[in-house]
C-alpha cells in the first residue's frame, strides 16, 4: 500500500466516527503520524517517580487483594496439557487454600486448544460473571500467518467458550508503515469474536511493545488498536524481551486517558510478562490510579498478564495477616 | 480498606524522625567547635506544625570577627599548606559522610524547611553528596580548569545562602570554595539552619582542619556583617535580587570577588508539537517542585494559543492528583510553605493577581490546621503587565500566558529584568535550538525542567545575578588568574592571557 | 604660496551617523603644547541615551551574526586602519605630542590588536564553553554569548590604542558598545569612527561619544538598558566622582563591572569573556 493509493478499509465504527467516513490508508496514516510525540526521558522519569509511592498498611492490604482480582493467570507453554490447565484453574479459583478470604483471579489465559479444558474445569465458576477464559489467538506469539488462519484461530477459541481473545498485531506490517493492513486485521479478528448470539468476546490487542521498540510506535499502535475496535490494549506476549515495563504501560494508560477525554469511552489496559513481585504490581496500580483514575482498577479495565506474580502476592498477603514473613512452601505451585 | 476510603488516599507513610539526634540549642561553629553567639538567640520551627525544633544562636559583629579570623588563620596556616590532593581527600570524605548520613539529613531538611521528604531524600541530599564528590576531584587539577597555569585561591570566602535548598546551597558554596583552596565562613538562612549545623558535625567526623569551614547563624544583619567584613576576599550570595543589589553596592570598589545567584521569573514555553504528557509533567515540576520556592521556577507558562485550553485542562487534572501535606510523609508532593512571612507574600501577590483580573484556579486539597500551606494555584487570562507575571512569587503559583508565533514567545519570555532560566517544549529539533539561542537566560531546559548537576554551570543573566555555580565555571568563581567570570578588582590583569600585539 | 587647509569638523558617532551633540556644545581640543586643534562635540546625557538606544537596536543583529562573520568584519577594520595609517600617525603626533616613531608604534599596535581580537570571534566559545558530563540522559552544553550593551570609559592615554583595546574585546562576542573616548585626546576616536562608518560594521554596533566622562558616565552607569560597564579609563574622573560611584550606580540593575586598569589594557581572552553570559542548555537524550 502506498499513501497515494486510497484503499477503503474495513468498516470500524470508532475510526469512522473520529477520522471520517471516507477512511483511507492515507487518512489513517495522517491521523497516527499527527499524534504528539513522546519524550523517552520524561516518560521514564514520570514512571520512576510513580514507582516511589510508598503503599503501606491498609492501602497495601487493599492493593494486594486488588492485584489478585486483576490477574489473568497465564500458562502459555508448548508443553501445556489438560492437566496443567486444570491445575491452573484450581489455583485461579482458590489461590490460597490456607486462607479462603483471598479473592479469585480475573481470568485464566491459555492457548486456544486448551480453552475447552479450562471451561470444563471452571464449570459454574466460569462464565460472564465468573472467572473468564482468555485465549491467545491469531498465530500467537509471532502473528505470522495469513488472515484466514488468524480468523479461524479466533473463531475456534470463541466457539470453544473463550470469553476473551488476546490477539497479536502484525508488527512487521506496522513497522513497515502498513497501518491499514494492521487495522484491517484487527477489525477482522474483532468480527471473528462475534458469537452466534450476537455478543462479542472481549478483544485484547497485543502490541508486542518489545518489538515496536519506540514509544512513538507504542502510542501509534495503541491508538490504532483502539480505533480498530480493541476492548483492551495489551503490552506483550511474554515471549519477547522486554515485555511489560512501567513506562510503556504508563504511555498506554495516557493514550487510554486521551481516548476517554475525547469520547467518554473507557478502554482497558493489560501489561503482561515480567511483572513478578507484589512491589512491582503495586507500582502499576499506583500508575493506573494516578493516570486514568481509580475507577480503572476493575477487571474489565485493567489486567495483569502474569503467572508467578500470584504466589508473591499471596506471600505478602500472608505476611500482612500473620505479621511474619512466609516462604515459598506455604503457597501452592500450579 | 473501607468503602469510603479511596486507594488514592494512600495510608500514611511517614518517615520516622527517630533517626534525628537533635540538640535543644545550637551555637556557632567556629574554629571546629560550637560556641555561644553574642547576639540574641532565636527559635526555629517546623513550618508544617509550627512546633519548635531548636534554639539557634545569633552571631553579632564580634562573632563575625571571630569566624572570619578563624577562617583567615586556617587559610594562611593550614589549608593553603595542604596539597590539592589532600584538600580533595577531605572533600571526598565529606561526600561519603553525607551519603552515610543521607537519611538523617533528609529528615532534618524536611522538618526544618517543610519540603516533601521525597524531594529532600531523592533530590537535595543526593545532589549535596554529588557536589562534594565532583569538586573533590577538581582540587588537585586546578591547572586544567581552563584558567591558565597555577591559578590561585582568593582567601576567605563569605557565603550567605537561602532557605529554599538549605543544605544543597551550602554544598554549592562550600565544595568549590574548598576545592579551589579558599576557607569559608557561611551563614545559612535564619529559618533553615538545621542541616548546616548537622553538617558541622560531619566536618568534625571528617576531621577537617579547624577554621576551614565556619558556620554562623543569625538573620540578615549577621549576613550583612559577614559580606561587608574587611578581611573577606570573596562574597557568594544566593537569595533575593533586592539583597543582591545591596551587596553589589556595598562591596563595590572593595576588590572582593562577587558571585550573585538571585531571583527569576522563568518562562516555560510550550509549543503545539510538544511531547504533551511530558510537557504537563515538566510544567508541574517546573513550578510546584519545592512548593515553587525555586529561583529558577517556571512561573510563567507560555503556551501556544492553539493548545492553550488543552494544556490548561490537562494541567488542572494533573494538579488534582498532587498530594499536599506532611512533608515527612513519603507520598507528599507539596509540602509546607517555609515561613509565615513567605506565605503572606504569596497570598498578597495572588490576591493582587485576582484584583488585576486574572482568573484563579486552585487545586482542591485539604489544608492542615497548623503550619503554613498554600494549595497549588494557576492563574489564567494573565497578561504580561500583571504583577503575578512580572514579580517573583516564590510559591506554588503559575501564571498562564499565550503566544502565537515563536518570535512572540521569545519576546515575551525575554520581557523581564530577570534572566535565570527558561524551558522549551517542542519536538522540532531545529526550533528548540533556535529558540534556546534567543532566550536571555543562563539555563535553558529543553523538554525537561529543574535539572541540576554539579558538572553543569548554573546562574543568571541581567538582574538574576552574575557568576556561575557548578562545573568548571563554578570553580573559576573561587580562583584568580581566572580567565572566566571574574568580577571586581580581585582579578589581576597580570595573570591575563597575554596577547600577540607585541 | 601655502595652501589654506580645510579643517575637519569632529562630531559624535551614534547609530552609524555623525550627529553634533544635541546640546549644541563643543569643547576645544589642543595639542600637548596647548595649540588649538579642533572643537570636539561635548556629548550630553541625551546623546548617551541616543547611543544606548542605537546600541540596543543593533544588538540582536550583531550578536546573531556568526563568529566567522564578526571576525571578518573586525578584521576589515584593521585593513582600513592600515590604509589610513599616515593620517592616524599625524593625528597622534599632534594630539598626544608623540614622536613620529612613537605614533607609528601606537597605530601599528592598534591595528595588531584588531587583528588579534578579530581572530577570537569564532574561537572564544570553544575556549570558554564546555560540554558538561551530567549524571543523566541529557545533552548539556555551556556556551558564552554576548551580555548585550556595554558602556565603556576608554583609557585617557594612548587615545587610539587605548580605545581599540577596550572596544575590540567587547565586540568579539557580539556586544554592542557605547564608548566615551579619551577626553583630552578625542580626535583619533572620531577618525576611527570614520573608518568604522566605511567598514562593514553595522551602524549602532559601536557608538562613540566625546566629552566629559564625569558628566556622561553616571548616566550610562544608571541606564537600565546597559548590561555592563568597562571602567578602564575611569580611574581619574573630574570632580569628586570616582569609578566606585559608577560601580555602585551600576549595581541598581546588577551590571557587570570591569574596574579601571592602569595604562592600556593588555589584550586578553578575559576581556572577551568578561562581557559574556554563560548559557547552559539541557536537552533530553533517548533512542526509543
Amino acid at each position: 500500500m502506498t499513501i497515494e493509493q486510497a484503499i477503503s478499509l474495513a468498516p470500524a465504527e470508532r475510526a469512522i466516527q473520529l477520522i471520517g467516513g471516507d477512511l483511507t490508508e492515507k487518512s489513517l496514516r495522517l491521523h497516527l503520524e499527527g499524534l504528539p510525540g513522546v519524550d523517552a526521558v520524561g516518560l521514564e522519569a514520570r514512571a520512576a517517580s510513580l514507582g516511589t509511592r510508598s503503599i503501606k498498611t491498609t492501602s497495601k492490604a487493599w492493593a494486594l487483594d486488588k492485584v489478585i482480582e486483576l490477574i489473568d493467570l497465564t500458562t502459555l507453554e508448548g508443553s501445556d496439557t489438560p492437566g496443567k490447565v486444570q491445575s491452573l484453574v484450581a489455583k485461579a479459583m482458590i489461590p490460597d487454600p490456607s486462607d479462603l478470604s483471598a479473592p479469585r483471579v480475573a481470568a485464566v489465559c491459555v492457548y486456544g486448544d486448551m480453552v475447552p479444558y479450562a471451561v470444563e474445569a471452571l464449570g459454574a465458576a466460569g462464565g460472564e460473571s465468573g472467572i473468564h477464559v482468555a485465549a491467545v489467538a491469531t498465530a500467537f506469539p509471532s502473528g505470522r500467518a495469513s488472515l484466514p488462519v488468524k480468523i479461524a484461530d479466533t473463531k475456534d477459541a470463541v466457539s470453544s467458550g473463550a470469553d476473551e481473545i488476546d490477539m497479536v498485531i502484525d508488527r512487521g506490517a506496522f513497522l513497515s508503515g502498513r497501518y491499514g493492513l494492521v487495522f484491517d486485521q484487527i477489525v477482522a479478528v474483532k468480527e471473528a469474536c462475534r458469537r452466534e448470539n450476537g455478543s462479542y468476546a472481549h478483544l485484547k490487542v497485543i502490541l508486542e511493545t518489545g518489538e515496536l521498540t519506540t514509544y512513538d510506535n507504542v502510542r501509534r499502535a495503541s491508538w490504532l488498536a483502539i480505533l480498530a475496535g480493541g476492548d483492551f490494549i495489551k503490552t506483550s506476549t511474554g515471549k519477547v524481551a522486554p515485555a511489560a515495563t512501567l513506562p510503556v504501560t504508563l504511555l498506554m494508560l495516557q493514550v487510554v486517558n486521551d481516548w476517554y477525554r475525547l469520547t467518554g469511552e473507557r478502554i482497558g489496559v493489560k501489561p503482561a510478562g515480567g511483572i513478578r513481585t507484589s512491589k512491582d504490581a503495586i507500582k502499576y496500580l499506583v500508575t493506573v490510579a494516578e493516570t486514568v483514575g481509580e475507577e480503572w482498577l476493575q477487571p474489565h479495565l485493567f489486567r495483569f498478564g502474569a503467572s508467578s506474580l500470584l504466589n508473591d502476592v499471596l506471600l505478602q498477603r500472608q505476611k500482612l495477616t500473620s505479621g511474619h514473613y512466609s516462604g515459598p512452601d506455604y503457597v501452592t505451585v500450579d | 480498606m473501607p468503602e469510603t476510603n479511596r486507594f488514592l488516599d494512600y495510608a500514611p507513610a511517614p518517615e520516622s524522625t527517630a533517626i534525628l539526634n537533635l540538640r535543644e540549642s545550637y551555637g556557632l561553629f567556629i574554629d571546629g567547635e560550637f560556641s555561644d553567639g553574642h547576639g540574641e538567640s532565636f527559635p526555629i520551627i517546623s513550618p508544617a506544625t509550627e512546633a519548635k525544633i531548636a534554639q539557634i544562636a545569633t552571631a553579632d559583629a564580634s562573632d563575625v570577627d571571630r569566624a572570619v579570623a578563624a577562617a583567615r588563620r586556617a587559610y594562611s596556616r593550614t589549608w593553603t599548606k595542604l596539597s590539592g590532593a589532600d584538600r580533595g581527600k577531605y572533600l571526598f570524605r565529606i561526600a561519603r559522610l553525607v551519603q552515610e548520613r543521607a537519611r538523617e539529613l533528609a529528615v532534618a531538611e524536611s522538618l526544618d524547611n517543610g519540603k516533601p521528604i521525597k524531594e529532600s531524600r531523592d533530590v537535595d541530599v543526593p545532589l549535596v553528596a554529588a557536589w562534594f564528590f565532583y569538586y573533590a576531584g577538581w582540587a588537585d587539577k586546578l591547572d586544567y580548569a581552563g584558567l591558565g597555569p597555577n591559578p590561585r585561591s582568593l582567601g576567605v570566602a563569605a557565603q550567605v545562602i537561602p532557605w529554599n535548598f538549605p543544605l544543597l546551597m551550602l554544598a554549592w558554596k562550600i565544595a568549590p570554595a574548598l576545592a579551589a583552596g579558599n576557607t569559608v565562613v557561611i551563614k545559612p538562612a535564619e529559618t533553615t539552619p538545621l542541616t548546616a549545623l548537622i553538617f558541622a558535625e560531619i566536618l568534625q567526623q571528617a576531621d577537617l582542619p579547624v577554621g576551614v569551614v565556619n558556620i554562623i547563624t543569625g538573620a540578615g544583619d549577621t549576613g550583612s556583617l559577614l559580606v561587608n567584613h574587611p578581611d573577606v576576599n570573596k562574597v557568594a550570595f544566593t537569595g533575593s535580587t533586592a539583597v543582591g543589589r545591596a551587596i553589589a553596592r556595598s562591596t563595590a570598589g572593595s576588590g572582593k570577588k562577587l558571585t550573585l545567584e538571585l531571583g527569576g521569573k522563568a518562562a516555560n514555553i510550550v509549543f503545539d508539537d510538544a511531547p504533551m504528557d511530558q510537557a504537563i509533567e515538566g510544567i508541574v515540576n517546573g513550578i510546584f517542585f519545592n512548593q515553587g520556592h525555586v529561583c529558577c521556577a517556571g512561573s510563567r507558562l507560555l503556551v501556544q494559543e492553539n493548545v492553550k485550553d488543552e494544556v490548561v485542562d490537562r494541567l488542572k487534572a494533573r494538579l488534582s492528583t498532587l498530594r499536599l501535606g506532611d512533608p515527612l510523609d513519603k507520598n507528599t508532593d507539596i509540602g509546607a510553605i517555609n515561613s509565615r512571612a513567605q506565605l503572606e507574600r504569596i497570598r498578597e501577590l495572588s490576591n493582587i493577581g485576582e484584583q488585576e483580573g486574572a482568573e484563579r484556579w486552585t487545586a482542591d486539597c485539604e489544608i492542615p490546621k497548623n503550619g503554613f500551606w498554600f494549595a497549588p494555584t494557576i492563574f489564567t487570562n494573565v497578561s504580561t503587565s500583571h504583577r503575578i507575571a512580572r514579580e517573583e512569587v516564590f510559591g506554588p503559583v503559575l501564571s498562564v500566558l499565550s503566544f502565537r508565533t515563536p518570535a512572540e514567545a521569545i519576546s515575551k519570555a525575554n520581557n523581564t529584568p530577570y534572566g535565570l532560566s527558561a524551558g522549551i517544549w517542542s519536538s522540532n529539533g531545529s526550533r528548540v535550538l533556535g529558540v534556546a539561542d534567543k532566550l536571555r537566560a543562563g539555563v535553558v531546559w529543553i523538554n525537561t525542567f529543574n535539572q541540576f548537576d554539579p558538572a553543569s554551570p548554573f546562574g543568571g543573566y541581567k538582574e538574576s545575578g552574575y557568576g556561575r555555580e557548578g562545573g568548571r565555571h563554578g570553580l573559576a568563581a573561587y580562583l584568580t588568574g581566572a580567565a572566566l567570570e571574574s568580577s571586581g578588582r580581585g582579578s589581576s590583569s597580570a595573570a591575563l592571557t597575554k596577547g600577540a600585539s607585541k | 604660496m601655502t595652501r589654506l587647509a580645510v579643517p575637519k569638523t569632529y562630531k559624535l558617532y551614534i547609530g552609524g551617523k555623525f550627529p553634533r551633540s544635541e546640546s549644541g556644545r563643543v569643547y576645544p581640543v589642543a595639542t600637548s603644547k596647548g595649540v588649538f586643534l579642533a572643537n570636539a562635540a561635548q556629548a550630553s546625557r541625551k546623546d548617551a541615551r541616543d547611543a544606548v538606544v542605537a546600541a540596543r537596536a543593533a544588538s540582536s543583529g550583531w550578536a546573531g551574526a556568526t563568529g566567522y562573520n564578526r571576525g571578518q568584519v573586525l578584521y576589515r577594520i584593521a585593513e582600513l586602519l592600515e590604509g589610513r595609517r599616515a593620517q592616524f600617525v599625524d593625528e597622534l603626533r599632534l594630539s598626544e605630542g608623540l614622536s613620529e616613531s612613537a605614533a607609528q608604534r601606537q597605530v601599528d599596535a592598534a591595528i595588531d590588536v584588531w587583528v588579534w581580537y578579530a581572530g577570537w570571534a569564532d574561537k572564544y566559545v570553544q575556549v570558554a564553553g564546555n560540554g558538561n558530563p551530567v549524571s543523566g540522559p541529557y545533552f548539556n552544553i555551556s556556551t558564552p554569548e554576548a551580555t548585550g550593551v556595554v558602556a565603556i570609559i576608554a583609557p585617557q592615554e594612548s587615545s587610539l590604542l587605548g580605545l581599540v583595546s577596550v572596544i575590540a574585546p567587547a565586540l568579539v562576542s557580539g556586544n554592542t558598545v557605547v564608548v566615551v573616548a579619551s577626553e583630552r585626546a578625542p580626535l583619533a576616536a572620531i577618525s576611527l569612527s570614520e573608518v568604522l562608518a566605511t567598514s562593514d560594521v553595522p551602524g549602532g554596533v559601536i557608538n562613540v561619544l566625546t566629552g566629559s566622562a564625569a558628566e556622561i558616565a553616571p548616566w550610562l552607569a544608571r541606564h537600565a538598558d546597559v548590561n555592563a560597564l568597562d571602567l578602564a579609563g575611569a580611574d581619574e574622573l573630574a570632580g569628586d566622582l570616582t569609578w566606585i560611584d559608577l560601580q555602585i550606580a551600576g549595581a541598581e540593575t546588577l551590571k557587570r563591572v570591569l574596574p579601571p586598569e592602569s595604562g592600556v589594557p593588555t589584550p586578553s581572552v578575559e576581556r572577551i569573556t568578561f562581557f559574556t553570559e554563560t548559557k547552559t542548555v539541557w536537552h533530553t537524550k533517548g533512542i526509543i
